[in-house]
């Protein structure tokens, strides 16, 4: 089903000053599970990539017997080619703390942390003076929820939920097993909704307009649209929302310049798509899932460098913690080294597939897990250019 | 600089004074003077009734949580991707000529600290560098002279 084309949204950034006011006090008026019902009908992904329904999450949260529970809004976007999530917190940051509200309201949990990475320190003057008058006005409203901020410094690993609480805890941030799940024990051990700034966005629009007209968006997998970054060789880059569903070819016809050869959908840790292939990826669950990092490649890049410039990345954001993952980013690294100084035969990259595969079965958070997502795409489809 | 027992009172004061301070006390410490001394460590672990291999390895964990020697500002250019591709050797090149430093060291003089860093979430608009929590988009080589200029001159 190919019938989506590339239409520009303005729900996200849509300019509205009545707009908190009047969602909060629609949702004051709604039962909890009305709350949560009319979530999990707007068919709400989780959009900072992973893509879990925003509305199960609140009801497994909320069907956890505890007193304690804990809103988390995670802005710690470090995904490489993602930056949608610093516009967000720029310009129309009141929605987001709505999201974090009606969350808090459905789950029954009376604190919200707002965790945002250390390079966007800059916005946290402004944060914190909306923030301080927003936590007075839903006390007026009757919400018995405050949110705080927390600060992270300078780790990618923080962005995987685990992570991110540890982090919050005053620990490293590395990732703990799962099961449990953080609807069951997240934050300090107590039941957590933690969602993706743009996600938290969307269920402040979905109450405002109601799921009917969200699902009117997008495709049967990829309801209502997205928030995307665009960026590398494209004359246009930016952030942009649009309708889910389209190929990454009407996007190309859009943002490339004429001669885009591969694009990175999901930033590092996401799918290399190339140019074969872009009539027929629809950017969306059913094709290449994405938090909204869309990075073109033109034919005048090299992908042995990009792979590098990824694997670099990855060795170093590695939290250490399990091995799959810290011996084997370096050894991906390394890898790809040798074969280019041809120290290695050329066909020690299907070995070197078969270790990110491991690692993806073998790894203890997503970080490991997705190393594969770009090395085996871009070995794939262009092996040549890692070799020569 | 501001004493470091009035920075760690302050963030007992709203965070208590359990394991969740740590982080607070931390970035509060290197937000006054961007790196925290081993004795200053040490002290941030007896307050808060912690081991000091626990606070030191909370600290390194974390490239934002310098436990060495910084300067007064620190220069950190973003080196993934989409800076890379837009040019960020240049900038770090023009830096390391106009600071008469290399990637890594600090000036003579402590006022700067010259660093690289892995995505700092503007890559449609790179090169992009911080200095401390200023943001510095669309650089060019000379752009990045004569906001280092406005930095000597302060």
């Amino acid at each position: 089903m190919k019938d989506k084309k590339l239409t520009k949204v303005d729900l996200i950034f849509e300019n509205d000053g009545t707009c908190a006011t009047t969602v909060l006090d629609k949702v004051r008026a709604m039962a909890q599970d009305d709350v949560i019902m009319e979530m999990i009908d707007s068919g709400l992904k989780g959009r900072g990539g992973a893509g879990f329904p925003t509305g199960l999450k609140w009801k497994f949260t909320k069907a956890e017997n505890s007193f304690d529970k804990y809103i988390v809004c995670n802005a710690d976007e470090g995904e490489p080619g993602t930056f949608k999530d610093r516009e967000i917190l720029d310009t129309v940051p009141e929605k987001v703390f709505v999201g974090m509200t009606i969350a808090g309201y459905s789950v029954g949990a009376k604190i919200g942390y707002l965790y945002i990475r250390a390079e966007y320190n800059f916005l946290l003057k402004k944060l914190n003076q909306k923030l301080d008058a927003f936590n007075v006005k839903i006390k007026d409203k009757g919400f018995d929820f405050t949110i705080e901020i927390r600060s992270g410094a300078g780790a990618y690993i923080c962005g995987e939920e685990s992570a991110l609480f540890e982090s919050i805890e005053g620990k490293r941030g590395e990732p703990r097993n799962k099961p449990p799940y953080p609807t069951v024990a997240g934050l300090f051990g107590k039941p957590t909704a933690i969602n993706n700034v743009e996600t938290l966005v969307y269920a402040t629009m979905i109450m405002k307009y109601g799921a009917a007209s969200f699902k009117l968006m997008g495709t049967q997998d990829s309801r209502g649209s997205k928030v995307f970054s665009v960026s590398g060789d494209t004359p246009n880059a930016g952030i942009y929302e649009l309708e889910l569903g389209m190929t990454v070819e009407d996007f190309v016809n859009d943002f490339g310049d004429g001669d885009t050869k591969a694009v990175q959908v999901g930033g590092a840790s996401g799918i290399c798509v190339p140019r074969k292939k872009f009539a027929d990826m629809i950017i969306g669950y059913e094709g290449v899932p994405t938090g909204g990092s869309m990075m073109l490649f033109n034919s005048t890049r090299s992908m042995y460098n990009v792979l590098k410039d990824y694997l670099e990345f990855f060795a170093e954001e590695s939290c250490g913690q399990c091995t799959p993952c810290r011996i084997g980013c370096q050894q991906l690294l390394q890898g790809i080294e040798a074969v280019k100084r041809g120290e290695k035969h050329p066909s020690y990259l299907d070995s070197l597939k078969k270790l990110a595969e491991t690692m993806k079965l073998s790894a203890k958070c997503g970080l490991g897990q997705s190393v594969a997502n770009p090395f085996s795409s871009i070995v794939d489809n262009f092996r040549e250019e890692i070799i020569y | 600089m501001t004493d470091v027992n009035v920075i760690i009172n302050e963030k007992i004061e709203k965070f208590g004074k359990e394991r969740q301070a740590l982080m607070p006390i931390l970035q509060g410490i290197v937000a006054d003077k961007n790196y925290i001394t081993e004795d200053e460590l040490l002290l941030v672990a007896e307050t808060l009734d912690l081991s000091a291999a626990d606070v030191y390895g909370t600290a390194t964990f974390y490239t934002f949580l310098d436990v060495v020697p910084r300067g007064k500002y620190v220069i950190r250019v973003c080196k993934t991707i989409s800076c890379h591709m837009a040019g960020k050797d240049q900038i770090i090149d023009t830096l390391e000529k106009t600071l008469s430093i290399k990637l890594g060291e600090t000036t003579t003089d402590k006022k700067f600290t010259l660093l690289q860093a892995n995505c700092m979430g503007w890559c449609h608009k790179g090169p992009v560098m911080l200095i401390n929590d200023e943001v510095y988009p669309e650089l060019t080589p000379e752009k990045a002279i004569a906001i280092i200029a406005e930095y000597i001159a302060k």
